[in-house]
């Protein structure tokens, strides 16, 4: 298989991901935003810094302000990680490979792409945003369905689902990191009913929150929902199912003892430490930690397979 | 046969409204595919037209949209090249439902004549790079060749396997008025199309299966396994399995569709410039996530200038560096041959029909459209005085650059032209005008007659093969006769028939 393919099929895994999850993270701030009491407001920016775009912002002088921001993170295409601009970037590399993939596959890419373009507009105003989210998150879980439903499930398959767990482990560190720390400025307001809506609020945009209650059957609380998010293998979108995914990519993969190894470093440590243990600033090390390695595993890939 | 035909086609069925009307459709002083005279259908085409007779307009809208939406769920597109949209553009094809319909007696006679042209094609271009006798035999003139922009003195003395240089051609055949083929132009280089004609038929086949069921229309899928043959009898290592890729410019070439669809039916990787490198021994290897891997035949679907930037165009950033070391070294194969342009050329054209008779001591079964030659006194004389007639073509400029529609002309352009000739004869030829044929078109739910030519492929290796009929394309707009899908052309399914066998 050509490196240059391979390296395609990993972006196409990676940018779909990318687009569902910035959909499903609108989407949750949206109805949060709705639950809080008057007075506070999520800041909106929070969400840019989840997605680590803040310099971005800044740059392009964006205020904080919700339909700005919608603009930015829906179909900005100078911000790699607007809904639109990784929708095109997973059809660009789409297009070079269409030769690989089932036609029907390739077919929904383009599909939701098209979609994700003409209606990105409407979706700068609350009225139709939530529609338009769920259909960018609808679209992206047929394709992921499509191709496990109908590709032959060799190394061009495994760079796909490889690209896909990486993106989201990632995405699953940098919403712990950022909504734990000061999703609602808590100092003024301690209250805890708000605390509870704010951890709801994590679990909520790795779409757990349902996961969670049938799980640990126990209140929303820090402890259990890290516990849960770090280490539930069983849960699709926690950090060591992807992990565990990853690994099982890279085993179908010649040549995988520096990715394995990579693997392995990390899926010990999230092992082996208790994140409901950590105060915030331990945690916030931890996850920097963290999203270095999985830094170092797409190096790993990246040097192995692409060069 | 026919008159009972006509006699179905005059009764018009209870309680419908018949949409297509042949009794309105009039052909007059040119060839038409289908219809022979008014309201009387060719004998191949008779069932066809019957079938389209008995449609409703309700029908037709259907079977327009439902090929409309088979084309969008295919994905089948071609490139434009937009200034409004920063780049380019993927559209879906534009395709017409009613098919070109040839009676496969009479395609049976366009085989060998395409046979036999590519023979002596490929015999020309082995003997201008090797010996030159057809030259040192006066019968091709050694100053065009000098004149010629696709010729490569890099390829002289190489000797290519089985001699063959233009393994796939795609040569353009018109009809004029007298309802003979002719031969328009033959193209050597990196010939495109042969994926929408397949395309085509499985359109065809998904909306109308009931057409298909009743007719004897011979098939056309095997193409891609005898590409794919011919490709892999060119390897120069001797296994069971050789790696043969398809080399694309990438994404952006208006072809990149029917690069990518040739690969997936071949099962052969697509590979970009990039993709490839040569090692110090000339062999080429691919990239891949378990190292180098050796490539035995590259189909090639870059240009001869820009495949290796250390024999040509050293700007070139889509070729490979070193490429044609490794072909003439004989450690790779290259379909086609660099060079094998050399045949694909306004001028050389002229004198395919005496190659046919220098090489293989026979009479050229297909035609020419008749071609002066300004070079030699008596046809540029004939010029000179008929250039009122003729289209004047300078030898080599593409895309109608430079050219002279006599009838369309002012005198004063036709006197440009009379010097042009006169200063500098060998660049120039003239024909005469055709009238090309048409065929019955869906324009909004009527029928109106269109004109089209026809590109057939002759895959040439240990044997010659040709495709059975060709890739139809037709000019949508009324009397237009540029059929190219970027300035408006459509293209239809091509039906060789056989009236002869079955029902």
């Amino acid at each position: 298989m050509l490196s240059r393919v391979a390296n395609s099929l990993y972006w196409i895994g990676r940018y779909i991901e990318r687009a569902e999850n910035t959909a499903r993270l609108v989407s949750v701030t949206n109805h949060l935003q709705l639950d809080l009491p008057k007075g506070i407001r999520p800041e909106w920016k929070r969400i840019v810094s989840i997605l680590g775009y803040e310099e971005l912002l800044d740059i392009k002088g964006i205020a904080n302000d919700e339909r700005q921001i919608m603009k930015f993170l829906i179909g900005d295409m100078d911000n790699p990680g607007s809904i639109l601009s990784a929708m095109q970037s997973a059809r660009e590399n789409a297009r070079t490979v269409r030769d690989v993939m089932p036609r029907e596959s390739w077919e929904e890419i383009n599909t939701l792409y098209q979609m994700a373009k003409s209606d990105a507009q409407k979706a700068y105003w609350p009225k139709n945003r939530h529609a338009y989210l769920q259909e960018i998150v609808r679209g992206a879980q047929t394709i992921t369905g499509m191709l496990a439903g109908t590709m032959l499930h060799d190394e061009s398959y495994q760079f796909i689902r490889l690209g896909r767990n990486l993106e989201r482990a990632d995405m699953t560190t940098r919403i712990i990191d950022v909504r734990s720390a000061d999703l609602v400025p808590s100092s003024e307001h301690g209250l805890s009913p708000f605390e509870n809506i704010q951890w709801m609020s994590v679990l909520k945009s790795l779409t757990g929150y349902q996961m969670y209650r049938r799980s640990v059957q126990e209140p929303v609380r820090r402890r259990d929902v890290l516990e849960f998010l770090f280490k539930e293998r069983r849960f699709p979108r926690a950090i060591l199912h992807c992990l565990g995914e990853i690994e099982g990519c890279a085993h179908s993969l010649t040549k995988n003892s520096l990715v394995v190894k990579r693997i392995r470093e990390i899926s010990q440590l999230v092992q082996q430490v208790d994140p409901g243990d950590l105060k915030q600033d331990d945690l916030h090390l931890l996850i920097d930690h963290l999203q270095l390695g999985l830094a170092s595993i797409d190096d790993a890939v990246r040097e192995t397979y692409f060069a | 046969m026919a008159r009972e035909y006509n006699k179905l086609i005059c009764n018009k069925p209870e309680g419908r409204s018949m949409a297509i009307r042949w009794g309105s459709y009039a052909v007059k002083g040119l060839h038409d595919e289908l219809i022979q005279t008014r309201g009387k259908p060719r004998p191949a085409a008779s069932q066809l037209c019957q079938f389209l007779h008995g449609l409703s307009d309700k029908e037709i809208e259907e079977y327009k949209s439902a090929s409309e939406l088979a084309i969008k769920l295919m994905g089948i597109t071609f490139t434009v090249y937009s200034d409004q949209d920063g780049g380019a553009i993927d559209r879906a094809w534009p395709f017409d439902i009613i098919p070109r319909v040839i009676d496969k007696r009479e395609w049976k006679e366009v085989e060998r004549g395409l046979i036999q042209r590519v023979k002596a094609l490929n015999m020309f271009i082995a003997d201008l790079y090797g010996q030159q006798k057809i030259v040192k035999d006066g019968v091709f003139p050694a100053e065009l060749l000098k004149d010629s922009v696709n010729y490569r003195p890099q390829c002289v003395g190489v000797k290519p396997p089985q001699g063959v240089w233009a393994h796939i051609c795609g040569s353009d055949l018109v009809r004029d008025k007298d309802g003979k083929f002719y031969v328009l132009e033959d193209n050597l280089r990196v010939p495109s199309g042969v994926s929408y004609m397949l395309e085509n038929r499985q359109v065809m086949k998904r909306v109308f299966p009931e057409m298909f069921g009743n007719e004897n229309i011979l098939p056309i899928d095997d193409y891609a396994s005898k590409l794919y043959d011919m490709l892999a009898s060119l390897s120069p290592r001797k296994v069971a399995k050789p790696e043969v890729v398809v080399l694309t410019p990438g994404i952006y070439n208006s072809a990149y569709y029917e690069h990518s669809y040739l690969a997936q039916q071949m099962g052969a990787e697509l590979v970009e410039g990039s993709d490839l490198t040569v090692g110090d021994d000339d062999c080429v290897y691919m990239r891949t996530i378990d190292g180098l891997k050796r490539v035995d035949v590259i189909y090639r679907r870059i240009d001869d200038l820009y495949l290796d930037p250390e024999a040509f165009l050293p700007e070139s950033t889509l070729g490979v560096p070193g490429l044609l070391r490794a072909w003439k070294a004989g450690k790779v194969a290259l379909a086609n041959a660099p060079g094998a342009g050399v045949a694909d050329d306004k001028v050389v054209y002229a004198y395919v029909p005496d190659f046919i008779r220098y090489y293989l001591k026979e009479e050229p079964l297909l035609p020419n459209v008749p071609t002066y030659r300004c070079i030699y006194k008596e046809e540029r004389e004939y010029v000179l005085g008929h250039i009122n007639e003729l289209v004047v073509k300078p030898a080599n400029e593409s895309g109608g650059y430079g050219m002279l529609i006599g009838p369309q002309a002012s005198e004063e352009e036709r006197e440009k032209f009379r010097k042009l000739i006169k200063s500098n004869p060998r660049n120039y030829i003239a024909q005469p005008m055709l009238t090309l044929s048409t065929a019955p078109t869906m324009v909004g739910n009527r029928v109106e007659p269109r004109h089209l030519d026809l590109r057939p492929f002759i895959l040439s290796g240990k044997e010659t093969y040709v495709t059975t009929g060709g890739l139809t394309r037709v000019a949508l707009r009324k009397g237009s006769t540029v059929v190219n899908s970027s300035q408006g052309g459509g293209s239809k399914d091509t039906w060789i028939v056989d009236t002869e066998g079955g029902n």
